[in-house]
């Protein structure tokens, strides 16, 4: 989503947002994330206000104090960003890929599935099985740190049974052209 | 409701604060992912000895093999390298043309005795034109602008004769415009055709 991404010519305009709007993106993001109320407001505390910075093709990143902190592709779940997780990194379900996937994913690539099902990946088990279209994050083997932000494309249970094609869409990864943007 | 309700303790979970590298920005684990691993090595050695022997010590770097075979490894040692040399030739050839970029700086006569500046080229050294513009304005008490000219480039236009000035400004690197190299300038004088008044 943010390769060949550039502030100079694909941010069209930023925004204040209403406060009733304020409020919605907030129970939207208690209700999507694995967050409580408390931790949420740590990141965004209540009387501070996020900027809307729109972007091409229908995206919509939010920030506070420039900073961007999550971000959104039409009215689908919020995403947040990579640096988010680094600090909470139990916001969303996490999967792991193994090592050789690493420099793919950080090519840019999407996530096959044996690099999910190998040896030095992980995927949940059957009973917190993870459905289709659902936002989750990276780790990689051998490492402390998510290493991107993606959408499953099947269950983990299909993952695991059918084991080829792409298990995992990368929506951001570490070095894309979102992460360059420290401020907005 | 005004009466005893004290403030509840925050049950937040504290966040993480991760060690990004000061080269390459990405968390220390990763630069070996980057396109700068050897100057990320380099500068952690010399910054932080603990850190480096936790993500380079032979025993370290025997752990990360993890699943991954010899023979994936010494290929991913080999991309890295490569992506590297490839950063590296890039950022050169960037230098090189940046510094054979120029800076143009037109006095162009409108009317008798009256000219306008432009100055074309600032942007090549990451120079950002419209608070530059406002520089000059400010300093100069006059419009300043960032335009297209013919061939569709950025440029400011400067209201008056301010040529001599902005090439002592820039000589002098004031503000925005340090780092530009005088050498570079390229003085330009645009006479009104005779006899088109
Ligand atoms: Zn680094």
């Amino acid at each position: 989503m943010f390769k060949k991404f550039s502030a100079a010519t694909d941010v069209s305009g930023q925004t204040n947002v209403k406060s009733s709007v304020q409020r919605s993106i907030r129970s939207a993001l208690l209700s999507q994330w694995k967050v409580d109320q408390d931790t949420l407001e740590s990141i965004w505390p209540k009387k501070e206000s996020v900027i809307l910075v729109k972007c091409r093709e229908h995206i919509s990143i939010y920030t506070l104090h420039g900073e961007p902190l999550f971000f959104q592709h039409f009215d689908e779940p919020f995403f947040p960003t990579l640096r988010l997780v680094h600090k909470y990194p139990f916001l969303l379900p996490k999967v792991r890929i193994d090592r050789g996937a690493i420099r793919f994913l950080l090519a840019g690539a999407h996530m096959m599935c044996p690099g999910l099902t190998s040896a030095g990946g992980y995927l949940p088990p059957p009973e917190n099985e993870i459905k289709a279209g659902t936002p989750v994050v990276l780790f990689a083997e051998g490492k402390e740190h998510a290493v991107a932000l993606g959408v499953t494309k099947m269950s983990t249970e299909d993952m695991r049974r059918i084991n080829k094609n792409t298990a995992v869409e990368t929506v951001t990864y570490l070095g894309d052209d979102l992460w360059a943007l420290q401020k907005l | 409701m005004a009466t005893t309700i004290e403030e509840p303790i925050s049950q937040a979970i504290p966040p993480i604060s991760v060690r990004y590298c000061a080269v390459c920005s990405f968390p220390l684990e990763y630069c070996e992912f980057g396109s700068s691993f050897t100057k990320c090595k380099e500068t952690l050695h010399e910054e932080d000895e603990d850190l480096y022997n936790k993500y380079y010590s032979e025993e370290a770097l025997q752990k990360k093999l993890g699943s991954i075979s010899l023979e994936a490894q010494s290929k991913l040692e080999k991309d890295t390298a490569a992506k590297e040399a490839k950063a590296e030739k890039k950022a050169d050839a960037a230098l090189k043309k940046k510094m054979a970029s120029q800076v143009t700086i037109k006095r162009i006569e409108r009317n008798k005795r009256k000219f306008v500046t432009s100055i074309h080229g600032l942007e090549a050294f990451g120079v950002d034109l419209k608070k530059v513009a406002k520089q000059f304005a400010t300093k100069f008490a006059t419009g300043a602008s960032v335009t297209k000219n013919p061939q569709g480039l950025d440029e400011i236009v400067v209201q008056g004769d301010v040529s001599a000035d902005i090439v002592e400004m820039i000589e002098d690197g004031v503000g925005l415009l340090k780092g530009v190299p005088k050498e570079n300038i390229v003085e330009v004088e645009e006479k009104k055709k005779k006899g088109g008044d």
